[in-house]
């Protein structure tokens, strides 16, 4: 007997995607990951453009990213131009990286994968039973929310971001507020943490080439080389040369790998080739969440994740300590240089690396952009994961099947926003 | 029975539905008044019949269209939530020979399923009954605009220009860095916070209604710059209109 577990259009993840699993015989006989998010061709739509619009469109490409594309793409074009960034501009930048994770890893634990293990459709379900819990989940984001506001003067998409540093600067007032606020938030992060570890994270390994980028003594953010699980240390340019972007016969998702075949980016790579530089709290909730550098369950994303938190709270409240010691100047006024060229950067976006790369003509127009995106490099994982499991979740009913394997997807938190900004899909009609 | 809301997003960045989920402690308060019944990103339940319908990002494909359709059929009020779904937003920036120029670098073909129609803001398919402005949305607006259709009262958008916002803010004048600002023609209601950023406007709000061009032709003159110059930065987010 043949049968199609089809899931369209998953929930609870950035973006459209329906995944597809062909049985036949009690076997699987394919299983596809289908991007539907249409796409958007970003790349046509920066060109010709002048260096200092690049940034504000770029960054909508998405939502949920849009600083780290600002970053990525500010960074690129002062590489291109020749512009130096002030160092504690560069100090500023790193905060506000920080406070878009942590909006992006709270709203993705507390309210796209939580119901996956507290078996509910939705966390509006614990409106009125556990409001305790959804407003613990507001209140975190808030705070987050609060370090994008008070350093990029919005949430989504900032508008204090510019080349050479920025062209409004918080006040001093604002950070130590801030800052008491990242203080308040430890009873939250403390219960995050327990509820999060009484959840039954299921036993599955699949070992995997984990990807990030390698910031000298720091946990990396912005930075100008790679590492990897399988011993690469290369630079963002020569690390970028070797990926290869393919189209796959079922959709035409572009995927990415290397010579060595796939790999995976985002907050389990970080933690895993990073581990040694995450806080002393951060690393004692590893340690409560029975996570060490070693696992190779693509489960633990979930976990990864909220080490992440614990580690970004605490480096926020040391950046704003740093920010408070030294004053600088807003970069509004900087000259801008004349002629073109070409720059190319990386920065650890929330679901990983996200790579960046422009050439600018004399006149300063863009001649061609290029951008790697973290949901494109783990595509062709997610699928592997799910051909991997799927031989051992057959005896369970559909029902159940589908409900693991949405659980897998979303412990990647996929951004099809993102991934689909050129992307072009095949859809394959119900039959 | 609590009024029933959902959303729904086609092509853009979720960053509107994203500033409707920040608006945090407020969520909270509109959560004691209506029911979020659809809301794929955070959700994985689906009813049958709304209240009101909002809707980010732009129509791009026929799959699009019945999808939108569907939405409108099942829902009493639909709304428009952001640039995108207003009237296009940037998804329209590139031109359509860029795109094409674009699809034989990347995959060497122009094969009929690589294709896709120019973006279209939601009214060119359907009926839309109430349009909120910006990239990204202003969430104080959101509330206001939902307020007003709990109350069964028209939602009205500002009728003046983030000028007006942002002198009442006393903020530092772009066009005095040498910028070019949208500020005196684009639709207030953002407390011009680009300006505060120390950015300019880039009009993502889209034109004012009964924009004075007079006194901003003058303001051009005095700065050096020509309409086309404004009409060039104009185009960024609402090229839309020009369709």
């Amino acid at each position: 007997m043949s049968k199609k577990i089809k899931l369209n259009h998953l929930t609870r993840i950035e973006g459209h995607a329906h995944l597809i699993i062909d049985k036949k015989a009690g076997k699987i006989e394919s299983c596809r990951l289908e991007v539907v998010e249409s796409p958007r061709f970003f790349e046509a739509l920066l060109k010709g453009r002048h260096f200092s619009d690049i940034a504000p469109i770029v960054a909508r490409v998405c939502g949920v990213c849009s600083i780290s594309h600002t970053m990525a793409s500010l960074m690129a074009t002062e590489k291109a131009l020749g512009i130096e960034p002030d160092p504690r501009a560069q100090l500023l930048r790193r905060l506000l990286s920080q406070g878009e994770i942590l909006q992006s890893h709270l709203l993705q634990l507390y309210f796209m994968a939580a119901p996956d293990y507290l078996g509910i459709p939705s966390i509006f379900q614990l409106l009125n039973q556990r409001s305790d819990l959804f407003s613990r989940a507001l209140r975190l984001r808030r705070t987050a929310n609060r370090i994008c506001e008070v350093v990029g003067g919005r949430a989504v998409h900032p508008v204090t971001t510019t080349l050479g540093g920025f062209s409004a600067l918080p006040e001093a007032s604002d950070l130590k507020q801030l800052r008491q606020e990242l203080v308040d938030t430890l009873p939250d992060l403390e219960a995050t943490v327990e509820l999060f570890a009484d959840f039954n994270f299921p036993n599955f390994e699949r070992t995997a080439e984990q990807v990030c980028l390698d910031q000298s003594g720091q946990y990396p953010l912005h930075a100008e080389r790679v590492i990897s699980s399988c011993g690469i240390k290369q630079s963002v340019a020569q690390f970028k040369s070797t990926i290869d972007e393919y189209i796959v016969p079922h959709s035409t998702a572009k995927m990415a790998r290397t010579e060595r075949g796939h790999y995976c980016v985002g907050p389990l790579a970080r933690v895993k080739n990073s581990f040694e530089h995450l806080s002393p709290m951060a690393r004692k909730v590893a340690d409560a969440l029975q996570m060490n550098a070693a696992t190779s369950n693509p489960f633990h994303g979930l976990k990864a994740r909220l080490i992440e938190v614990i580690h970004f709270i605490e480096e926020a409240i040391h950046a704003i300590d740093a920010l408070l010691l030294h004053s600088f100047a807003s970069a509004r006024s900087t000259a801008m240089p004349k002629g073109g060229g070409e720059g190319i950067a990386a920065v650890e976006a929330p679901r990983g690396l996200l790579f960046h790369s422009y050439s600018y003509d004399q006149n300063g127009l863009l001649e061609s952009a290029d951008c790697i995106i973290p949901t494109a490099q783990n595509l062709a994982s997610i699928e592997a994961d799910i051909t991997t499991l799927l031989p051992h979740l057959l005896d369970l009913p559909d029902e159940q099947i589908k409900q693991r394997l949405e659980a897998l997807i979303r412990a990647y938190d996929p951004c099809l926003s993102c991934a689909t900004h050129q992307l072009q899909i095949a859809i394959k009609e119900e039959s | 029975m609590k009024t029933r809301i959902g959303f729904f997003d086609f092509t853009g960045c979720e960053g509107c539905q994203l500033t409707v989920m920040n608006l945090d402690n407020d969520l909270l308060k509109i959560l004691q008044l209506v029911e979020v019944v659809e809301f794929r990103e955070l959700m994985s339940e689906e009813v049958t019949k709304l209240d009101i319908a909002f809707i980010e990002g732009s129509i791009t494909r026929q799959q699009d269209r019945d999808r939108l359709q569907t939405i409108r059929e099942r829902s009493r009020i639909l709304v428009a939530l952001g640039a995108c779904a207003e009237n296009g937003g940037v998804n329209l920036l590139a031109s359509e020979k860029a795109v094409a120029e674009l699809r034989r670098t990347i995959y060497a073909s122009d094969a009929a399923h690589l294709l896709t129609d120019k973006p279209l803001p939601l009214h060119k398919v359907v009926t839309v009954d109430y349009s909120i402005p910006g990239c990204p949305i202003d969430g104080s607006e959101f509330l206001a605009v939902l307020q007003a259709l709990l109350l069964e009262r028209e939602p009205d958008l500002p009728q003046f220009a983030v000028c007006v916002e942002c002198k009442l803010a006393e903020f530092p004048c772009s066009f005095d860095f040498g910028e070019i600002c949208l500020g005196p023609v684009t639709r207030a209601g953002c407390h011009a916070i680009c300006i505060e950023g120390g950015d300019r406007c880039r009009g993502c709000r889209g034109l004012v209604d009964n924009p004075r061009t007079t006194p901003y032709h003058r303001i051009l003159e005095e700065h050096g710059l020509t309409v086309q110059e404004i009409l060039d930065q104009y185009r960024t987010f609402n090229i839309g209109d020009e369709i």
